[in-house]
């Protein structure tokens, strides 16, 4: 088992280095030169030149990939094009902000669709199947930017329950903060509650369908023990499909944090793309993919500690 | 000197029937069932796939579906099963009546370990410790005569040969001391020489245990091999029964004739070898009177006429046939 996690983990180091090539390459793909779009128009060539060599954009695109990629593992990913503020700072706050969204929002969804799912699963073909499958399907079918869109109109606009924008003031008491975390977090569950719920029952089922089930019953095991049985059997690719879909939240819906003005990944990111942020764009792209390619890990290593028959 | 306890059937099933009743489909899988089952007796009930050999054992288990109509009686040391609250029932199973399956490899849990399935069992139905548990699943490994059974214990089932799974299986099955022991085919996933093993494993736990084991299989030279008395079922009933010398060398249901002319031993060899022409019928309607009229050689009107006579032995063994039947007031 040991063996099995240090393994994965060096397997992840090229994996990251691949990631780092691609996000790089991908940016300097694209046409139009950073310094110009910052540059007024009749800049001379010479404070051009200058500014050039003060970001590094003159020297050969590998020098830059390694001195990039040298500062990265240090933490340091240099200054934002666009306001020259360390593009770390700017980073961690964006992350945070998305990360608050996306532990709410993945725990919900995944507690609803786990339970869903498995009731679903439970009354096969029965009304409380019907019900939870529509839910689910719902759930991976609206637009979740519509959904934002209607849960603002009801719970702010037309009833003032609900804060419709931002994250809060740090003055503003906890309370005032939370309520802030309501719409963007009941939004952001919708797809994972979707999917998860979808999958709990689909695997769920195959489960309950296999021998080992009925060999159960035949032991004597009474209905909950039975259940734990189940449940083991069904984690593996359902956790594989969670770390994936808190991947996706970690990335930061760019359409709901829009909705929501919340200032986080996604917005970064956006903003980033908008403005040429080379360096904003770079760091934020290699830190998402860090994340994903290490939940990926994880997800990895817990899948084994489950299913013995992943360990080889 | 015959022992009170001797006498008294461990297992004794009265006109069991099972149909299975769904929107459009009404199919008859057992029809009137009945057997009786001494400590230490080993009945086969043998016959074709889908003849509702399984269905038989799974009703007994309780492991069928719901939509499925059980009526009749199974009579475990005394009290019938069948009418018990579930929960009463479940804590029979794997007690009193324990069960081993085809495919021990999916019978299994595939993510617990062979110790780990085996204590659950002892814990559930004994209430005793973790500790108590593990020597006793250790015990049971080794009384099936699996080697290094310390380290055997800590093996998850996709680690052991199929033998020593269904070793595995069959000590979970005996983990509470059975008196009566269900076998669905339990050597036919096997390699030859393994099934002899298995076999030969059953008997001799058998006389340590003396517990009544019913053992289901479509193999007759496994059936000679394991039965005391064999019961031959199609279409869901039993069409001849008797002792395992009655039935293999004197049988008298044209459908046992068939299946022991249609075995494929070296003594053929360059020979035509026979089968029964046809397949069994459908379940869901079956012909009025014997069953297997469309497919018997010796099939005449009455036989398609409702009634079939029943033609027994002072033995007791049993044939349901009318050209039997003939043949004996001849």
């Amino acid at each position: 088992m040991l063996v099995f996690a240090i393994r994965r983990l060096l397997q992840a180091i090229p994996i990251l280095l691949g990631v780092s090539l691609v996000v790089f390459g991908l940016v300097h793909i694209v046409p139009g030169n950073p310094i110009d779009m910052l540059m007024p128009p009749e800049a001379s060539p010479e404070v051009i030149a200058q500014m050039k060599a003060a970001f590094g954009f003159d020297k050969p695109l590998y020098v830059q990939y390694f001195l990039w990629l040298f500062r990265a593992m240090q933490g340091d990913f240099g200054l934002s094009v666009f306001n020259a503020t360390p593009v770390m700072g700017q980073l961690m706050v964006a992350l945070s902000n998305t990360f608050i969204l996306a532990i709410l929002g993945a725990s919900l969804g995944f507690a609803l669709g786990i339970t869903f799912g498995m009731t679903a699963a439970m009354f096969h073909g029965k009304w409380p199947d019907k019900l939870f499958s529509a839910l689910a399907t719902c759930g991976v079918s609206l637009p979740h930017y519509w959904c934002a869109i209607v849960l603002v109109l009801a719970f702010s606009v037309l009833n003032d329950f609900l804060p419709a924008q931002g994250m809060g003031d740090d003055s503003l008491p906890l309370y005032q903060r939370l309520e802030h975390l309501v719409l963007p977090v009941i939004t952001l569950s919708l797809i994972p509650m979707g999917v998860i719920g979808r999958l709990v029952r689909a695997t769920v089922l195959e489960i309950l369908g296999q021998d080992f089930v009925g060999a159960l019953g035949a032991k004597g095991l009474p209905r909950w023990p039975v259940i734990r049985h189940v449940c083991k059997n069904a984690a593996p690719p359902v956790l594989a499909i969670m770390g994936l879909q808190f991947g996706y939240l970690l990335g930061g819906s760019i359409l709901v944090e829009t909705v929501f003005n919340w200032p986080g990944s996604g917005n970064l990111l956006n903003l980033a793309i908008y403005r040429r942020d080379i360096p904003v764009l770079q760091a934020t792209i290699l830190v998402l993919a860090s994340f994903f390619v290490m939940l990926n890990l994880m997800v990895d290593i817990a899948q084994a500690a489950i299913d013995p028959r992943i360990r080889r | 000197m015959l022992d009170a306890t001797v006498t008294e059937d461990a297992l004794r099933v009265e006109d069991l029937t099972v149909r299975f009743v769904r929107r459009n489909t009404d199919v008859a899988a057992v029809n009137g069932c009945a057997f009786s089952l001494k400590p230490g007796e080993t009945l086969t009930i043998l016959g074709e796939s889908g003849s509702g050999k399984s269905v038989t054992l799974k009703a007994m288990m309780g492991l069928l579906p719901d939509y499925s109509r059980i009526s009749g009686k199974v009579m475990l040391n005394g009290d019938d099963i069948l009418s018990m609250p579930r929960a009463a029932q479940a804590k029979l199973r794997g007690r009193a009546i324990s069960m081993i399956f085809q495919e021990p490899m999916s019978a299994l849990d595939p993510v617990y370990t062979i110790g780990h399935q085996i204590s659950e069992t002892i814990i559930q139905h004994e209430g005793v410790d973790k500790v108590t548990a593990w020597k006793r699943s250790l015990e049971l490994l080794e009384q099936v005569r699996i080697p290094s059974a310390e380290r055997r214990l800590k093996n998850f089932p996709h680690e052991m040969s199929g033998g020593m799974r269904q070793r595995a299986m069959i000590a979970l099955a005996l983990a509470c001391r059975p008196n009566v022991l269900l076998a669905d085919e339990p050597t036919t996933a096997l390699d030859v020489t393994v099934q002899i093993q298995i076999l030969l494993l059953l008997r001799q736990l058998q006389e340590e245990l003396g517990m009544a084991i019913v053992f289901v299989t479509h193999d007759v030279g496994v059936a000679a091999e394991i039965s005391d008395r064999i019961a031959v079922m199609y279409a869901g009933r039993f069409v001849e029964t008797g002792t395992t010398r009655e039935i293999m060398r004197d049988a008298r249901h044209p459908y046992t004739q068939g299946l022991l002319s249609s075995t494929v031993h070296g003594g053929l060899r360059g020979k035509v070898l026979e089968t029964i022409p046809g397949t069994p019928p459908n379940l869901a309607s079956l012909p009025p009177g014997c069953a297997f009229a469309p497919r018997c050689r010796y099939a005449m009107d009455r036989c398609s006429e409702g009634d079939i006579p029943v033609v027994t032995r002072e033995s007791g063994a049993m044939a349901r046939c009318v050209k039997a039947a003939m043949l004996e007031t001849t």
